[in-house]
């Protein structure tokens, strides 16, 4: 498993200026990355992906993360196709996901005011993903105990479904929380997690690539792009390599 | 307070195609040039390093090459009684960052645009009548033509090492070529790709409709190529992580593949990334631009004082620069008055998806570029007497790669999960495909660029503000040339097919295409243009603002070639005229 490091972390300063060095010097402070004379490469340098280690939750609380498994196994059901999204570590993915630069949405612009917007402005929600499972897994879990009496994770499956599509559908209203928005991150980021690399924690054993024929992070099909119509049949390899490479010898 | 820096010869602003051309022409010239890039030096080996470079999540869900909308967004409205709101997440469009630009992450489709292209108005007026010319269109002439930009097209496609079919070689149609381009002068530098099944299942059906199929010109290469400056590429491996992707093997032609190995080397250029241009510099009489100030990573400010200014980001940075500097007059649609951020336009994306029940077209294989397309019913390829509209679109098959996450197509009315959603997923990925069509954009009054009176970027400048909605023109546009893909799916034999021309109004949030061009526009007339057919602004002789944004219009064609050949123009322009005789090489 490849190890986490935060993004940025490994990026140098190159001062091969020397007129712009002596500028810093005098100055004091930070200044842009200047390159000059030759390219900023150092062999074996590269940005890896973020990842996290397995075997525990980073951001969900055990009764989130219940209910998380509880949606992923009916959004992504056990069938002769493949296991359940819960196996497939649907649930564990979303979490590292949270727990990382995806959950604050620190890439994205969230400056307000927020207002809501016509349907071509996009989402212009002002809570994170961390927000909209906190909060929204809350509001479920409410609703569940109004209607049902029970967690939505004690529920059976059919019952779950039944809930899960009405909200879908905006017909399912939950208290406090707009369970569209808790709907849509949810579904989004089980499909991000059954057909992502397994290094991401999902997909567990590369089933949903094994499922579609898709052979995962190959990077040379000039052997195949011309046999046409062809069912190629090729063992899916992920970023981290494909299980039987780990062999003793 | 800005910290000044010695001066320079020429400040260039962004390291993606056009500010790393010009640059690599100036510093040819002798002239001391610094370059200004807001993001990071991007390096092939480390940034798109092979082991990791085959990453959906990371590069297509989460954008990582993607310029951080937390750094520089827009805002967008369909028109002026709307209130514009910031486009959160990058949605229709996917600007760049970092040296390469949106040129690292591109598909890598290189069309030049056809010789009537660049005097529209005047060709559609000259072959229909003024009368048959829509209201609502604000076409206009580009002040140049083919015989000055062939040059520049040819330039730009030796330096990429482009691959393709030439299908008009000095005047003479060439088997197997696109018949409608315009008058090549040299072959392309290096051969067709091969072509995936879809692409040619395509071909053969569009051959027997009386179509003349040519393969896609395409910035992946075919096989090993080194270009004029020395740098060598590596061939295509078809391995579909292409668009949104950067390329590990170095075959996708970016600045970084073909012009900045050699650029860096020379010591009168200088490269300062991670630091973003505030402002251009002009001096008291407002027509002479005296440098830039920019801020860098740790939130101090510098002034480069420059004798030469070279705008060249992308289009939204380039018309955001020139409205946050006052450089021309604020472009207003009430009015019609004003030329900075007028004309901006789009592309009209249209597709139809074929489904088939007995074929398998192993849709991972392939690249952003790889395909074949025809060009029958693009631009005025094809009578428009009595249509009512005009323009037309590129018509191809061009698989990209078919990552799960996102491309999971199922027929229309398929559930989004549970088990009937994961077994029509699981029926359809291997056997269906798509035929695209990417079609004009034409400007009217209405569609325009502004400055938001709301919302700010982390410095407190105010983000660019898109207003635009489709034109009645491009929607009739798009109903008849997606119905006429719809003829050619027919002929292919498809279980089901589902046509999708564009409908109703723009939609910021699902992707469609990051061709936006525009704002900024070059012609004949300094009122309802920004810079002559030099790329010079026509205020300001020793600024030159160069990239799509110039396009006063956008055909149905993808932009990187001919953005690629203006840059080429704008060097040929300071280093053989401005230099000799500094000042406005047209006159105004």
């Amino acid at each position: 498993m490849l190890t986490s490091s935060p993004p940025g972390v490994s990026r140098r300063r190159f001062l091969t200026s020397t007129a712009m060095a002596a500028l810093l010097a005098a100055s004091g402070k930070a200044f842009g990355d200047v390159i000059r004379g030759t390219q900023p490469f150092s062999p074996f340098d590269y940005a890896p992906p973020e990842t996290l280690p397995g075997g525990r939750w980073y951001f969900f609380t055990p009764d989130e993360a219940r209910t998380v498994e509880a949606m992923v196994e009916r959004l992504i059901p056990a069938d002769d196709l493949s296991m359940s999204g819960k196996d497939a570590g649907c649930a564990e993915f979303i979490d590292r996901q949270l727990a990382g630069s995806y959950g604050s949405y620190e890439r994205l612009y969230m400056q307000g005011p927020f207002q809501k917007g016509t349907p071509e402005q996009g989402d212009q929600s002002e809570f994170v993903p961390r927000d909209r499972y906190r909060r929204g897994l809350a509001a479920l879990d409410a609703w569940c105990h109004a209607s049902h009496s029970k967690a939505f994770a004690e529920l059976p499956g059919e019952t779950r479904d039944e809930i899960l599509a009405g909200i879908e559908a905006g017909k399912i209203e939950l208290p406090g929380f707009d369970g569209k928005l808790l709907f849509e991150i949810v579904l989004g980021n089980t499909m991000e997690g059954f057909f992502a690399d397994p290094i991401y924690g999902g997909n567990k054993d590369m089933v949903s690539w094994k499922m579609l024929g898709f052979p995962g992070a190959r990077y040379d099909y000039r052997d195949y792009v011309e046999r046409h119509n062809e069912k190629l049949d090729l063992p899916p390899l992920s970023i981290a390599g494909r299980p039987e490479w780990k062999t003793k010898g | 307070m800005a910290t000044k820096l010695p001066r320079k010869d020429v400040v260039v602003i962004g390291l993606g195609w056009a500010g790393s051309i010009i640059a690599n022409e100036l510093t040819d010239e002798g002239l001391d040039v610094v370059a200004i890039e807001r993001g990071p030096w991007r390096d092939t080996a480390r940034d798109f390093n092979i082991a990791t470079a085959a990453d959906e999540l990371r590069y297509n869900q989460r954008q990582e090459l993607m310029v951080r909308p937390a750094q520089s967004a827009i805002t967008t409205r369909n028109n002026a009684s709307q209130t514009a709101l910031p486009m959160r997440n990058w949605g229709s469009f996917h600007p760049g960052n970092g040296t390469g630009g949106a040129g690292n992450h591109w598909a890598g489709i290189t069309f030049r645009f056809g010789p009537d292209d660049f005097r529209l108005k005047s060709y559609l007026t000259e072959k229909y009548g003024a009368a048959a010319m829509p209201e609502e269109l604000t076409l206009q002439d580009w002040g140049t033509d083919w015989a000055e930009m062939e040059p520049y097209y040819a330039s730009f496609d030796r330096l990429a090492g482009i691959s393709g079919k030439a299908g008009n070689l000095n005047g003479v149609l060439q088997e197997g070529g696109n018949p409608f381009e315009g008058p090549r002068s040299e072959e392309y530098p290096t051969k067709p790709m091969k072509q995936p099944y879809g692409p040619t299942l395509f071909a053969e059906a569009a051959r027997k409709l009386g179509y003349k199929p040519f393969p896609v010109p395409s910035a992946l290469l075919s096989e090993a190529y080194t270009n004029p400056l020395g740098v060598t590429m590596g061939p295509c491996t078809f391995c579909g992580f292409c668009t949104n992707y950067g390329c590990a093997n170095y075959s996708k032609a970016s600045a970084i593949t073909t012009v900045l190995p050699a650029l860096v080397r020379k010591s009168n250029f200088t490269a300062v990334t991670n630091s973003e241009v505030l402002r251009v510099t002009l001096d008291r009489s407002g027509t002479r631009a005296t440098g830039v100030v920019y801020v860098d990573s740790s939130g101090q400010e510098w002034e480069q004082p420059a004798d030469l200014v070279v705008v060249s980001a992308f289009t939204f940075e380039n018309v955001r620069l020139m409205l946050l500097s006052g450089v021309g007059k604020p472009y207003d649609p009430v009015s019609n008055t004003g030329t900075t951020g007028r004309n901006y336009c789009y592309q009209t994306a249209n597709g139809v998806q074929l489904f088939f029940d007995d074929k398998n077209f192993n849709s991972f294989i392939g690249g952003g570029a790889v395909g074949m397309g025809i060009d029958e019913f693009n631009n005025d390829n094809f009578d428009h007497s009595g249509l009512g509209f005009f323009g037309g679109g590129s018509i191809r098959v061009t698989p990209i790669g078919a990552a799960p996450i996102a491309s999971r197509p199922t027929p229309p009315g398929t559930p989004r999960w549970g088990s009937k959603w994961k077994s029509e997923t699981q029926k359809a990925y291997l056997s269906t495909m798509s035929i695209g069509c990417e079609a004009s954009s034409y400007a009217t009054r209405g569609n325009y660029l502004s400055l938001d009176p709301t919302y700010t970027d982390r410095l407190g400048r105010p983000l660019l503000r898109v207003t635009f909605d489709f034109l009645e023109n491009d929607l009739k546009m798009a109903q008849f040339c997606t119905s006429k893909v719809g003829e050619i799916a027919r002929a292919m034999g498809p279980r089901q097919i589902v046509e999708r021309p564009m409908k109703g109004h723009w939609n910021s949030a699902p992707y469609q295409s990051s061709h936006v061009v525009g704002g900024f526009v070059m012609g004949t007339d300094p009122t309802t243009s920004s810079v002559n057919k030099y790329l010079q602004t026509w205020d300001v002789p020793n600024l030159f603002v160069v990239g799509a944004s110039a396009f006063p219009q956008n055909p149905g064609y993808n932009p990187t070639g001919t953005a690629a050949a203006l840059a080429f123009k704008a060097a040929d322009a300071i280093r053989n005229l401005y230099l000799k005789a500094p000042g406005a090489l047209v006159p105004a």
